[in-house]
Parts: C-alpha cells; structure tokens; sequence
C-alpha cells in the first residue's frame, strides 16, 4: 500500500496543469474564478484546443481518440482541469452518450457521431426526466412507434440542461408498454432540428436559464438512430447512469472554491479582524476541508480499485462520492455566501445589464446565484436519497 | 498509488483476524477482563508468538521492521474484537517512544523485552491542567549528580497499573506551559517513591493515577535530550493517533455489522425492521461515516511516518476529527437503531460505541484538532 503518486503520476500532474495554465484563455478562467457560467462559445473554444491536444476524451478507447491513461491518470487530469478552474467538457457528450455509442452503437453510429462529440462539432443534451418520471426514471411514458424506416416519437422529456444550444439529444423512450417497464425502453438519437421538437426554458432560482423542457409531437426519427438493440435501452441507461457518478464527487472544483473562500475571508474584515482570523469561521472553512480531504481518499479507493473492476459495473461505493461530493459542495457555497456578507444581496443577472450597479466587490454577485443553483446536485444524477437506497441495497444487502 | 497491501501485509492481516476470531468472540472477552490485570496473559504471549509485539521496531532489536499501514491492521482488528491487552501502552507508546528517542544501549537494553512480551510499559503525560497538551507539564525533573529527581502526579496512564516500566514526561527548565524544558524519563514501577492507584475505564481497559514522590532516575534512564524530548513524544502521539484511528475503523465496521444484522433478523409490525426506509438510509448513512473514516485512518497511517513535521501534523490532526465525528455518528445511530438492547451491558454494540467515544478523547478530541488544524492555517493551505 502507497497511497503517494508516484514519480511518473507526479511528472503527469505537473505537465496537465503547465499546459491548461497555458492553454486555457484568460478570459474564461477570469468567468470561472468569479463563478460565470462560461458561454457556449467559450466551451467549444476550450473543447477544441483540448481535442487538438488529444485530451478531449482521454477515457474513451484509444481508436476513437482515448489517451490509454490509468485510472489514476485519468482522476490527475480531470482534478487538475477543475482546479485550474476550466470548464470541464460537455459531460452530455463525452461521458454520457459518446460511452454508450461506442459501447452499443454499431460502427456506423460510432463513424458519425464520436469524432463530431470529441470536437464538440455536436452539442449534445440528455432526454430521461420526464415530468411523471424523475427518480422513478423507468415509469417513462414518451412513446416511440415504429412506422416503416422511423420511429414517431411523442411526448416530454424536462430538466433537459443547455437544450437551448443543442444539436442533438438522447433519449429513452417506451417502445413496448405492454412488458415490466424497464423492459419496454429505447435509447434513440434526435436530432434537435426534427420538425416536431420544441424547446421551452425554464428559469431556476437563481434566475438562470439552464435547464428546459422539451417537447415532441409527432417527430419522425430515422430507425439508425436507435442505439443497440429495441427493448434494451433501461441497460444503456443504468451503463450511462454510473458513468455518471464516476467524476461526480468534483473534488477538484471544491478544492478550488474552498481556495476561492480563503482567499476572500483574508480580504474581508470583522472590525480589524480579517474573516478568515475569527475562529468560527475558519473552523468551519476547516471542517469542510477535512471532509473533502476524506472525500478525495475514497474517489482514490474507487479509482485504484476501478481497473479490477468489471467493465460497466459499477462500484456501489460510487454513491459515497455522489453523497458526499454534493453535500461539500454545497457546503462551499455557503461558505462564500458568509463571505459575501451583505453583497449577497444585489441581484444581478448575467444576461440582462439593466440592474443599477451596487458599491460591492464584483465578485459578490455570483455568491448568492450559485448557493441557490448548487441545491441541484443534491438532487440530479439520482438523488442522494436514491443513492442512500443504492448503499442500502447493493452494499448493506437490506 | 496503491491501496492493495502487500502479500505480506496480506499475511500478517490474515494471521491477525484468524487469532482474533478464534480466541476474541465477545464471551472470552468478558471473560479476559475479570483477570487480574483485566486482559489475557495467553493472548498477549499468542500476540508475541506471532511478532505483533515485535512489528514496528528495527531488526537490530528484535523487530520486524513494520510501518503504520501493518500497524493499521492490527488495530483494526483489535477494534473490531475490542481487545483489551495494553498493545497500545506498550507496543505503540512506551516501545515507539523508546524506539524514536532512546539512545542504542537503551533500545538494545528494552526492546527486545518488548517484542517477546516481558516487559510491559506505559506512558504518563496527562496532569490535572493538561488537558490534550503535551507541552503542559507540571511535573518536575531536578537535575541531581547525573540523575533526576521527580516530582508530580500523572493521571490517566493508559494500562499504568500492570506496567513494568513507566514512560513520565517531566519538566527540567522553564515554566509550565513552555515548549521547550520538558525531558522524558523511564521509571521503574518499583522505584522508590513511585506509587500507583489503577482503575477500570469506561470502556473496560484499565488506567492508574501515578505519583512521583522524589523518585530518583539515574542517567542511563533519561530518554533523549532532557530538555528537549517535546518532539519526540509529539512524534510518538501521532503515531499513536494514526493506530487509534484505525482500532476506531475497526470498531465502527463492527457497529456496522450488527446493527445490519440486527435490522435483518428484528421483526415489529409483521415484518423485519430492516424493510423500513428509514432505517435503511440510516445505516446507509453510517457506511458513509465509516468509510469517511476509513478513507483518513489510511491518509493517518500514509503520512505518520512524514518527515515534514507539520504537513504530518495538520494530517493527523484531520484523521482525528474526521475519527471523532464519524465515531460519535455510528456510535450514537447503532446504540440507536438496536433500541433497548443496545442500552445492555450484555450486548456487544454498547461496548463498541464506548471504545470510540474513549478513542476521541484521547490525544485530543474532535473540537481539539479542529481548532488546532483552523490556527495553523486549515488543511489545504499549504
């Protein structure tokens, strides 16, 4: 047991964060570090140079533009990405349906679709919620009828993020409601172009626009955009799912907000007193970073134990880093907010400049936004409570 | 980066666990507590015949040359069968304290005795005002000749009262609370002017008041540098800290364990407990305070041997709280979810919860180190 990286991993570290330090532009780590969302074209620009260095899909297979790294390797680089902080790449694409293309796609599908992925040349979006349909994802009711050469897809998928941008979305739908329903679902490509296919945003809290509705009436969609076979898209999607909860944890984007908060503490004052020198608060700053630092010892126990582990099974001990990783994130946002002070309180919209400005830091008004937006990943990629029942299952045998 | 043991970790853990299974259900426990030093004599000599008295000293001096990840699973199989024998007090302070400041006739002259089980040691550092500092040192050392005399009272020496020889921090120089002044002594239990009162602990070991009246300790008995032994016995509590850990690991799986069963065999309202959804997230969330745990009782024993003596410490100081609140939450929910049984004496998971709470308090409880680790700047500043 050696728990240090070694040489070699320590050589790679060194050499991902000198060339995203080089390669990312200023002006979106400036976005990043003020907690900005970055703009779509700021998530193609970063795509394309982390794709003309190699590294878009580093966890794919080789032939489709993987890098062969460990594990190991992999955590290193996708940790020194969210520490940098750059925006990761699109997950909808490159760790969600590019996996389950190459994995149950068929050659053609993997021709079209994977190198347009990597390049971010497709933006994609992810069609499983449905309003009747969130944790209890298999109830899913968009139908998909076969009709000669296509599928008549109708129906609504909802909290569909950055559908606004997309060219492209996966969906699960029911082929067959006439078996148990995990049974009658298909894992089908739309292209968001299709006649019949309308968007409708949704506002959350804190008064962004991320998330959407989508809606679809009558859309006619080509019999070889189904993935792998009909009927068997609840596998495909419990695949994805814990893909999905493999990076969930974003130890690397806590690590750099926690770095965010202190430094800000030490500017702001109590009196004299800087923030961060009241005991209260830095011992809660503190007991965040013990829980992080734990939580970053058992990703490594995932990660280490990854390469032993059967391919797309995934390690229930996962739902700890879901667990965990989300609460401490949530955790670092409040942290900013106590930071922030009374400068929380000005709202100031990212995409309407018509608020008057307030005599606060500039980077006080994305404290407030983002504590409110960060209660979403308690909740997306299975609830933590659905990932209580998973450890309460899978591991505790209940 | 690896977490697999080695095959001879492997070994060693499969040597320990078939011991402790054999010879540590929860009967023979109680039945090694009524003994008179209250723990087994054949478990300790068993202890020794397969070298876990001997592992973590040099081969020079009997030893097998272990580190803190072999220390690591012993405890926590120790913490899972709840072992009473002074393994601590002996093997992991008094030897670890002789093993990092004795001179080479000292480690010649006692380790050995301690990797074959003769002799048995203790550490004295707590005083009435102490609380968890270590530098906080009343007692007192006067230089006579060549020896020292001491005078002071230590309180809650961990298994102090069976102990052969007694490791006793004392003041040569300065004023109470300084850093520097402080020398460590070995006392013999038969000392003139040594006396000794012991006592059960709440979670069934044993500890004694120790007062030294006088008690001269000729130069050969000094331990390192007489004004200057803070930094080893500082080193030496981490070490410990870092085996804590993992005994509190051990025990909190155990917790874990039954109360699972537990929840899978009690039946109410015409079906197992188990079946509620309640319960179930509850132990879900008890797993993930164990392995929390789990996860900084391997960080405590990868960075206990760390040269770089504040990155060691802020770590430590981290598996400590991290040790502390997971302890209280596992303890608390498995005394919980059992319901009254858990309250009995007669019931294992009672016992269990009582170690981990003893474990917090010792070298420093969860608030302890956390206000420590926030003064030096958090974890992750440097």
């Amino acid at each position: 047991m050696d728990l240090r990286f070694t040489d070699d991993e320590l050589a790679f570290r060194d050499e991902v964060r000198a060339f995203f330090r080089s390669a990312l532009p200023d002006s979106i780590r400036r976005k990043m570090i003020d907690g900005h969302h970055p703009s779509k074209e700021d998530l193609v620009t970063w795509s394309r140079i982390l794709n003309a260095k190699g590294w878009a899909v580093p966890h794919w297979p080789v032939e489709w533009g993987g890098t062969g790294w460990s594990p190991v390797k992999q955590y290193i680089f996708r940790e020194e990405l969210q520490k940098t902080p750059a925006p990761e790449p699109l997950a909808f694409g490159v760790n969600m349906v590019g996996p389950v293309i190459y994995t149950f796609g068929n050659d053609e599908q993997k021709r079209r679709f994977l190198p347009r992925i990597a390049n971010l040349d497709d933006w994609w979006c992810q069609g499983f919620s449905e309003p009747g349909a969130g944790s209890d994802l298999a109830s899913l009711k968009m139908t998909a009828k076969r009709d000669g050469d296509y599928y008549i897809v109708n129906g609504q998928k909802t909290w569909t993020t950055l559908a606004q941008h997309a060219d492209w979305i996966f969906c699960l739908v029911r082929t067959d409601s006439s078996v148990k329903k995990q049974e009658g679902i298909s894992f089908l490509l739309v292209d968001m172009k299709t006649p019949g296919v309308t968007v409708r945003p949704i506002q959350t809290i804190d008064g962004d626009h991320e998330v959407n509705e989508v809606f679809f009436d009558d859309v006619h969609v080509p019999v070889e955009n189904l993935v792998g076979k009909e009927n068997k898209g609840w596998d495909y999607a419990k695949f994805l799912l814990s893909n999905e909860r493999v990076g969930i944890a974003r130890i690397g984007i806590s690590k750099a907000r926690l770095q965010r908060v202190r430094e800000l503490a030490s500017l702001e004052r109590i009196g004299d007193v800087p923030l961060i020198e009241t005991p209260r608060f830095r011992e809660k700053l503190t007991a965040v970073e013990i829980d992080l630092k734990a939580l970053e010892m058992t990703q490594l126990r995932v990660v280490a134990a990854e390469s032993r582990r059967e391919k797309g099974k995934p390690d229930p001990a996962s739902s700890i880093l879901k667990i965990k990783g989300s609460e401490i994130q949530q955790a670092t946002t409040e942290l900013l907010m106590e930071v922030v002070g009374p400068f929380a309180l000005p709202y100031q919209p990212e995409e309407d400049g018509r608020n008057e400005p307030f005599d606060g830091p500039d980077w006080a008004s994305t404290a407030a936004p983002t504590y409110f937006n960060w209660r979403k990943v308690s909740i997306y990629g299975g609830s933590n409570e659905i990932q209580k029942n998973i450890i309460a299952k899978a591991i505790l045998g209940f | 980066m690896d977490f697999d043991l080695s095959e001879e970790q492997r070994l060693l853990k499969d040597s320990v666990d078939r011991l402790m299974a054999d010879r540590y259900d929860f009967e023979s426990r109680r039945r090694y507590a009524k003994e008179p030093e209250g723990w087994s004599r054949n478990l300790w000599s068993a202890y020794a015949e397969l070298g876990l008295l001997a592992l973590p000293f040099d081969e020079a001096y009997g030893g097998f040359g272990g580190g803190p990840v072999e220390t690591m699973t012993i405890m926590e199989a120790f913490g899972r069968s709840l072992a009473l024998e002074p393994y601590l007090a002996t093997v992991i302070l008094g030897g670890g304290l002789l093993h990092q400041g004795g001179s080479e006739e000292q480690k010649i002259a006692y380790l050995p005795q301690v990797a074959s089980g003769e002799l048995r040691l203790a550490f004295a550092h707590t005083e009435r005002q102490s609380r968890y500092d270590l530098f906080d040192v009343a007692t007192t050392a006067q230089r006579d000749g060549t020896g020292f005399v001491l005078d002071g009272q230590k309180s809650v020496v961990l298994h102090g009262d069976s102990a052969d020889k007694i490791l006793v921090t004392a003041r040569v120089a300065g004023s109470r609370r300084d850093r520097a002044g402080i020398g460590l002594f070995l006392v013999d239990a038969n000392a003139a002017g040594f006396s000794r009162r012991g006592y059960p602990t709440q979670d069934g070991q044993r500890a004694a008041e120790v007062t030294l009246e006088s008690v001269r300790v000729d130069s050969a008995n000094v331990i390192g540098d007489p004004e200057n032994a803070l930094p080893v016995v500082e080193r030496i509590a981490d070490t410990a800290m870092a085996a804590l850990a993992a005994e509190a690991v051990g025990a909190m799986d155990e917790m874990l364990q039954l109360t699972v069963d537990y929840l899978k065999t009690r039946s109410q309202f015409g079906t197992t407990i188990g079946s509620f959804q309640v319960l179930q997230h509850r132990s879900s969330e008890m797993f993930v305070a164990l392995e929390q745990a789990r996860s900084m009782a391997m960080f405590a024993a990868m960075m206990a041997q760390e040269e770089n003596e504040e990155e060691r410490r802020k770590a430590i100081a981290a598996a400590k709280v991290q040790i502390g609140r997971s302890g209280r939450f596992v303890g608390q929910q498995a005394i919980q979810l059992h319901g009254g049984v858990g309250m009995t004496m007669e019931y294992k998971v009672g016992h269990l919860f009582k170690r981990v709470t003893m474990i917090n308090t010792l070298f420093g409880d969860a608030d302890h180190h956390l206000s420590k680790l926030a003064e030096a700047g958090g974890l992750m500043a440097a």
